[in-house]
């Protein structure tokens, strides 16, 4: 009876494995190939899409490099950074004010800030394109920086708020008595509290900025302010027939951001944990 | 007097939250009322007051319906395998028993959703391409020629394929979401079911669904906004085509203003995205509300 068992138990934990190891392939493979075909020859494209390049060759990833890649990685580094700056400083002052001074009509601030979150970016898109073309800033690198973080600081303010909420008040009211002004209180005492989620938040945005399609497709049309996303299809119908390059395009626009979700793993988990959960 | 004046200075705190938020989210929001009520010409800069014409068009056009089709297709599917199957899936890796193997195979699952929308739809624009496509080769490899398509190429096709990217994408983002939530549920529960003699099965339906059901409340709700708000896959996979087969309210929103030049029109789409997100966003509220009622 216990061996019965026991095999039923060793026959559903091969099954497990099974189907998680083949859910794992369905999802590398299609990844490894992205890679691969980067380092083979268009001929070889068109020929078995399973075999390996007969020799492998970092051409087509030079070739996609000066075709603008670098350009567009360039560009969305900077949108990156500097959006991932603006939005997380924004939201923590936001979110200490919401969370350690008595603001008039504090509800209805807190309320309007987060109700941002609600809306979608499609919805605004036609006003934002008249707004920025009046002030001069369509197609340009200040669209993305200000759109990025508009969109983002009523998500980013939700988090580092929920977790202040959990931090002592104490600390600070103490650092008040002390006659530290409400600045040095945020800057020495809240903020370095508020490390984990400010990683968090960080490694979330970055995660949007290099990734978003909508507003970049919209607004930076011209060469030269272009991210990735939209790099990545001017590559496509520039030299859409030569695979490799586009593979190769493709590949170097991935890869940043899978390390970056392996090393702050941990952060990012957490962060997606606590703005579903809460 | 003095200590209102203070109390106001701490407003500075939220304002430049309050300033961008307000500038360019709820400003374009309540602008974009105002225009789809515009026959809008952008390039000629002609503006004419039309009423309610552009909602009349709405109804009246045929991809519009087809467009929100698509979403509710988009919204069902994603449900039943970003939902339901990444809750079961979640499950199952908890079967595994070494927390290392857990970790690494969530992991895994996840790394599609890191990479952009961009890259992975152009990467399965090349997999589903009839020639030099995976698809077609794997079929044929398996000897099933008959099932090859032009698989973004076919209306019967096109819409399925970009759907089933989607879940590709995304499925692995909401099982750690799930594995997190399965995770707070104390263990002694799973023990005293295990000692009882409860199967896994009995013990996923009696401990862990209940269990994880507010989890599973908010995905439905942030699957169903998400639905609606498909753009970025679309574009780069089809653009809506094969004759607008696989148009969505993003995409034929984007067509209608930037390609066909009729601003009004694309604002009256807009206004239903922001209707059907904004219910979503309601119930949520609500239901969240309710929730903390009863506690």
């Amino acid at each position: 009876m216990v061996s019965r068992v026991g095999f039923l138990g060793v026959i559903a934990r091969l099954l497990l494995w099974a189907f998680l190891l083949c859910l794992a392939v369905v999802v590398v493979y299609p990844l490894l190939w992205m890679l691969v075909n980067g380092f083979k020859t268009n001929s070889e494209i068109f020929g078995n899409p399973f075999a390996l390049p007969s020799h492998w060759s970092f051409d087509s990833y030079q070739k996609a490099w000066n075709r603008g890649v670098s350009n567009y990685l360039t560009t969305s580094i900077l949108v990156t950074v500097t959006s991932t700056v603006a939005t997380v400083f924004v939201s923590a002052w936001a979110a200490y004010g919401l969370t350690r001074v008595d603001i008039p009509f504090g509800k209805a601030v807190t309320g309007l800030i987060l109700g941002g979150l609600m809306l979608a970016p499609s919805v605004a898109l036609v006003p934002l394109v008249k707004m920025f073309q009046s002030m001069g800033l369509y197609n340009s690198f200040w669209a993305l920086l200000v759109l990025y973080t508009a969109f983002r600081v009523p998500f980013t303010t939700f988090l580092i708020r929920a977790y202040m909420l959990d931090l002592p008040r104490e600390v600070d009211e103490a650092a008040e008595m002390d006659g530290c002004g409400r600045w040095t209180a945020f800057w020495r005492i809240t903020l370095p509290m508020c490390k984990p989620i400010l990683v968090s938040t960080v490694l979330l945005h970055i995660l949007f900025a290099w990734n978003e399609y909508l507003f970049a497709m919209v607004f930076t049309s011209g060469a030269g302010v272009q991210t990735l996303p939209v790099g990545l299809m001017s590559l496509m119908s520039k030299h859409g027939t030569e695979f490799p390059v586009v593979f190769a395009g493709m590949t170097i626009a991935a890869v940043p951001v899978v390390l970056l979700f392996f090393v702050g793993q941990r952060y990012i988990v957490k962060g997606l944990a606590d703005g579903v959960g809460k | 007097m003095r200590a209102m004046s203070r109390r106001a200075a701490g407003l500075a705190w939220a304002v430049p939250a309050l300033v961008l938020v307000g500038v360019f989210v709820y400003f374009p929001l309540v602008e974009n009322f105002g225009f789809s009520t515009l026959k809008w010409d952008i390039f000629s800069g002609s503006q004419k007051y039309v009423g309610l014409a552009n909602y009349g068009k709405l109804v009246d056009d045929p991809v519009f319906w087809k467009s929100l089709g698509n979403n509710v297709l988009y919204a069902v599917v994603s449900i039943a395998f970003q939902v339901f199957g990444s809750l079961v899936l979640a499950a199952l890796i908890e079967g595994v028993r070494s927390e290392r193997w857990q970790r690494a195979l969530r992991a895994v699952y996840f790394i599609p959703s890191a990479i952009s929308l961009t890259v992975a739809g152009l990467l399965f624009y090349f997999i589903y391409e009839p020639n030099l496509g995976l698809f077609n080769h794997l079929l044929q490899g398996v000897g099933l020629d008959g099932l090859r398509h032009a698989w973004l190429g076919e209306e019967s096709t096109a819409m399925p394929a970009i759907v089933a990217m989607s879940q590709w994408q995304g499925f692995g983002y909401s099982t750690l979401l799930f594995a997190v939530a399965i995770q707070r549920i104390p263990r002694e529960i799973y023990q005293a079911a295990a000692i009882d003699g409860t199967g896994p099965v009995r013990r996923f339906f009696h401990v862990t669904l209940p269990l994880v059901r507010e989890m599973t409340g908010v995905m439905i709700m942030i699957t169903i906004s998400g639905a609606f708000q498909v753009f970025n896959e679309v574009m780069v996979m089809t653009g809506g085509g094969p004759d607008n087969s696989t148009q969505v309210l993003g995409t034929w929103l984007y067509r209608s203003g930037f390609v066909r030049n009729d601003f009004g029109y694309a604002a009256a789409i807009a206004t239903v995205i922001f209707v059907v997100t904004l219910a979503i966003a309601v119930a949520q509220l609500w239901v969240a509300r309710r929730r903390r009622v009863e506690w």
